[in-house]
């Protein structure tokens, strides 16, 4: 186990080197965040009756979102796993004592969560002082904010594991790219980062909260902005957690055989 | 008997075509693959202590030997034995007693200071503190390390970065070293070093070493042995004399070596 702390300590210490990186995307995603809430103040001044969830809580979503971009960004990806799949360099990855799912595991998961980090504290601190009803509000109630951290890791390892099988495939296609583009666009479209969930007709978003991606951001960011009732966090709580074992399972069950059949490219 | 390998034999199917936009689109609908034998029934064994030299033309097979000793590659057929584990079926606890050098390849983390890469490794290996303290200042002093370890292994030239590679796979004292192409674009000095390096390593601890490279100087340096390989094929078991033959120019020798074999 130590071993794989390793990983993630080395990969997050290494994360917080970037710090430019990190300064550009908090502008970024702060003057995202302003965008999007005035898209929908548009929409809300028309006729507020008519959406599923109240405009504080779009609101707080928006910030959750922006400040957590890292953790849940469909598109973030290490290009030196796919590299060392493409030019052999996994040669040495395979040299090592170590499971390769887990270790990939732990390094995905510093990367995003040194990203975060360094991303979240800014964007939530600026959003908090903004006036309502353009801030980010409290939770409704203390155990909506632990909820909130149990399904914010939960949806976390959920993507991780996800992106996980990205890379595994790469092993058996060799080029990431399509797979990667099909990936990427999946989860934005269906996790509820480009609107969140609520706000699809009610079938569609029925089958559409039942699926993996239902299980990343939108569970942390409903719960925390207050638009799930109790039976529904439940149910989400429950979904993540068979998701990531479900989605684990498959990725570790992958690994294996593809570490066996491997061609490590290159001479 | 330390490492034996018999009968192995390992083909690759590889996608084939002429140039040309024609071609590129007839292969859409119609591939032709070829199968290369990369190994034909190699065999042989290695003891204990032992620094053998590999060598052969390019695309002989000598990488995939070394990926198949390394457990990282699964051979078609034969057997392959090193300290009674057979490599790629029990790849972790094989991969603990063994360090390999990739000459062409990098396993330093680019970004951060080499050290961290090695304390990484540490963890890796459960290294004993006492252990990687002493072969980390063994390693230092011996390939002259000293301000290298707090650089960014980016900012590494070729041979600071080779020196610090060949350090890092030894941290955990295996018994066997593989190590494929270790001098490859290295400065006289860096293969002064590398040399030494590699050699003191078998006296003092009795590494086993086996070695692939192009330069045969490096095969004067360190090796008695010499396996030859050719078109997959074990072409010659023997020693650095067998190839001499009285001649001066130990490049000349093997390269009418290799035509005689015609590979």
């Amino acid at each position: 186990m130590k071993k794989y702390i390793s990983f993630f300590r080395l990969r997050f210490s290494m994360g917080l080197q970037y710090r430019t990186a990190a300064a550009a995307g908090v502008v970024t995603q702060f003057f995202w965040g302003v965008m999007e809430i005035l898209v929908y103040r548009a929409f809300y001044e028309a006729d507020a009756a008519a959406f599923p969830m109240r405009f504080e809580a779009v609101v707080t979503y928006i910030w959750l979102q922006q400040a957590f971009l890292a953790v849940f960004g469909a598109w973030i990806m290490e290009s030196e796993i796919f590299d060392a799949i493409r030019d052999g360099n996994i040669a040495y990855e395979l040299c090592r004592p170590v499971s390769i799912y887990q270790m990939w595991f732990s390094r995905t998961v510093a990367n995003r969560t040194s990203k975060a980090v360094l991303r979240c504290v800014p964007i939530l601190a600026v959003a908090a002082l903004l006036p309502a009803p353009y801030g980010l509000t409290l939770p409704e109630s203390g155990l909506h904010f632990g909820l909130f951290l149990l399904t914010l890791v939960l949806g976390l390892l959920v993507i991780v594991a996800f992106t996980l099988l990205v890379y595994i495939v790469t092993f058996y296609t060799i080029s990431p790219d399509g797979v990667r583009i099909f990936f990427t666009s999946a989860v934005e479209f269906f996790a509820g980062a480009v609107i969140p969930l609520p706000f699809f007709p009610e079938k569609l978003r029925y089958v559409m909260e039942l699926l993996p991606f239902a299980a990343m951001q939108n569970v942390p960011l409903r719960i925390y902005s207050g638009s799930m009732t109790e039976a529904e966090m439940l149910r989400a709580i429950y979904l993540q957690a068979f998701w990531l074992a479900v989605l684990t399972g498959l990725g570790w069950g992958l690994c294996r055989r593809a570490e066996r059949r491997v061609t490590v490219q290159g001479g | 008997m330390m490492i034996t390998m018999e009968n192995v034999c390992k083909s690759y199917r590889i996608a084939k075509r002429n140039a040309g936009f024609h071609e590129a689109v007839k292969a859409l609908f119609h591939r032709e693959y070829e199968e290369i034998h990369a190994l034909r029934d190699v065999s042989f064994t290695i003891s204990d202590g032992e620094m053998v030299g590999y060598i052969g033309p390019n695309g002989a097979g000598k990488s995939s030997t070394i990926k198949i000793l390394s457990g990282i590659l699964t051979p078609d057929s034969g057997s392959c034995l090193i300290d009674g584990r057979v490599p790629w079926k029990n790849r972790i606890e094989h991969v603990r007693r063994i360090g390999v050098v990739f000459g062409q390849r990098s396993q330093l983390w680019w970004d951060v200071p080499v050290i961290d890469s090695y304390e990484l490794l540490k963890d890796i290996y459960t290294i004993p503190d006492q252990v990687y303290r002493s072969n980390l200042d063994e390693l230092t002093e011996l390939l002259n390390l000293g301000e290298l370890l707090r650089t960014p292994a980016r900012q590494l030239s070729l041979g600071q970065r080779m020196r610090c590679e060949s350090a890092a796979s030894l941290l955990h004292s295996p018994r066997i070293l593989f190590l494929d192409e270790p001098t490859i674009g290295l400065d006289a000095v860096s293969k002064l070093a590398v040399r030494d390096f590699i050699r003191k390593q078998n006296e003092k601890h009795g590494t086993t070493v086996i070695l692939t490279t192009h330069d045969m100087q490096d095969i004067e340096a360190l090796t008695k042995r010499i396996i030859l390989i050719g078109k997959g094929q074990i072409l010659m078991d023997g020693t650095l004399e067998d190839i001499k033959r009285g001649g001066q120019d130990i490049d000349r020798e093997v390269a009418e070596l290799y035509r005689s074999y015609e590979i």
